[in-house]
């Protein structure tokens, strides 16, 4: 297999590993290495890509897998810390700024969320995968991805609600 | 009627029963400018959805082709030195070897070959027994010095005497 025909595989998913990556390590860099390293990974695995059924779900599988290892190994403990640290604070002036500020505020209540439920938000709602793939990649049963993704979104909900309502009730 | 339907399909995406195409839906609505008051705090929550979608890898993936170094190559290449070897090996001795033993492809030009070289050997060792006949020359020599056996029998006699 040569370098293009790799790229014309990985190509269109290859902004997805990054996001879900993002998603579930939250740092920018940690998913730029993260990504580039399950591509590589392919690539040295690149004789095995034809025996695979659906590399995109495969390769989304494998970056779940290695998020959480990740997240256990004792790097990831400067990354909690340094994420802790990180807390907004101070009322939004502007209305711009509002409409920003609760954009972000939806990244920070996702973030919140336990990691399962991260994930399928991420795989269902921003790369929009039907159920069964998502229960593919994430190796659980059909309803319990929409059991998990249900609670997800009520919470969501919940939060933004209080926050919109901050102030007013 | 629009507003009762979006708040139907909102209560379906909460417990996770819409299908993409109703989420599409969804994500068209709160997009647009015309949101209901009650429902704003929905708007940053598929805003941000959509957003997302846009964010992109953008850092260089260095795929290097591992070039293995292939040893089945290395062995075809020694066999091949090795052969090369037997073939050119010492051409001194097979070019003596070729004069030495000189083939040939007919019978007859072999034949003609052989008794010419049998018939130079053979002149030869003519020349060689001839010179042999001077060997009679000495035979005849030592048979004349018989003679001298005479001579001391004779001087015996005379020395008896004495």
């Amino acid at each position: 297999m040569t370098q293009t025909e790799f790229l014309k595989i990985v190509m269109p998913f290859k902004d997805k590993v990054f996001r879900l990556a993002k998603r579930l390590l939250i740092s920018t860099e940690e998913a730029e290495d993260a990504t580039q390293e399950i591509l590589l990974k392919l690539w040295n695995n690149k004789k095995k890509i034809a025996e695979y059924k659906n590399v995109e779900a495969f390769s989304m599988t494998m970056t779940k897998n290695f998020c959480f290892d990740k997240l256990k190994s004792k790097q990831a403990q400067n990354l909690k810390i340094v994420h802790s640290n990180y807390e907004e604070k101070g009322t939004p002036l502007q209305k711009q700024v509002e409409l920003n500020d609760s954009v972000n505020w939806v990244a920070k209540i996702i973030e919140e969320l336990p990691e399962q439920q991260r994930m399928i938000i991420q795989l269902r709602d921003i790369e929009e995968y039907d159920y069964d793939e998502i229960a593919k990649m994430l190796n659980m049963n059909n309803t319990a991805v929409r059991v998990n993704l249900s609670r997800a979104r009520k919470a969501i909900r919940e939060k933004l609600t209080n926050t919109h309502n901050y102030g007013i009730k | 009627m629009v507003l009762n339907n979006i708040e139907n399909l909102l209560e379906k995406y909460e417990n996770g029963e819409t299908s993409l195409k109703e989420e599409q839906v969804l994500k068209n609505y709160f997009s647009s400018d015309t949101v209901a008051p009650h429902l704003e705090m929905y708007k940053p929550m598929f805003a941000y959805f959509l957003g997302n979608q846009q964010e992109q890898f953008t850092k260089d993936v260095p795929l290097k082709t591992k070039r293995i170094f292939n040893y089945k190559w290395l062995s075809v290449a020694a066999v091949a030195v090795l052969m090369l070897g037997v073939y050119f090996k010492d051409p001194v001795a097979a070019s003596y070897n070729e004069y030495a033993y000189g083939t040939y492809d007919k019978p007859e030009e072999a034949l003609n070959e052989v008794t010419k070289s049998l018939e130079m050997i053979s002149q030869s060792f003519n020349k060689g027994t001839s010179t042999v006949g001077y060997l009679n020359e000495v035979n005849k020599g030592t048979s004349t010095l018989g003679y001298l056996n005479e001579i001391e029998n004779t001087t015996s006699i005379i020395f008896k005497t004495n």
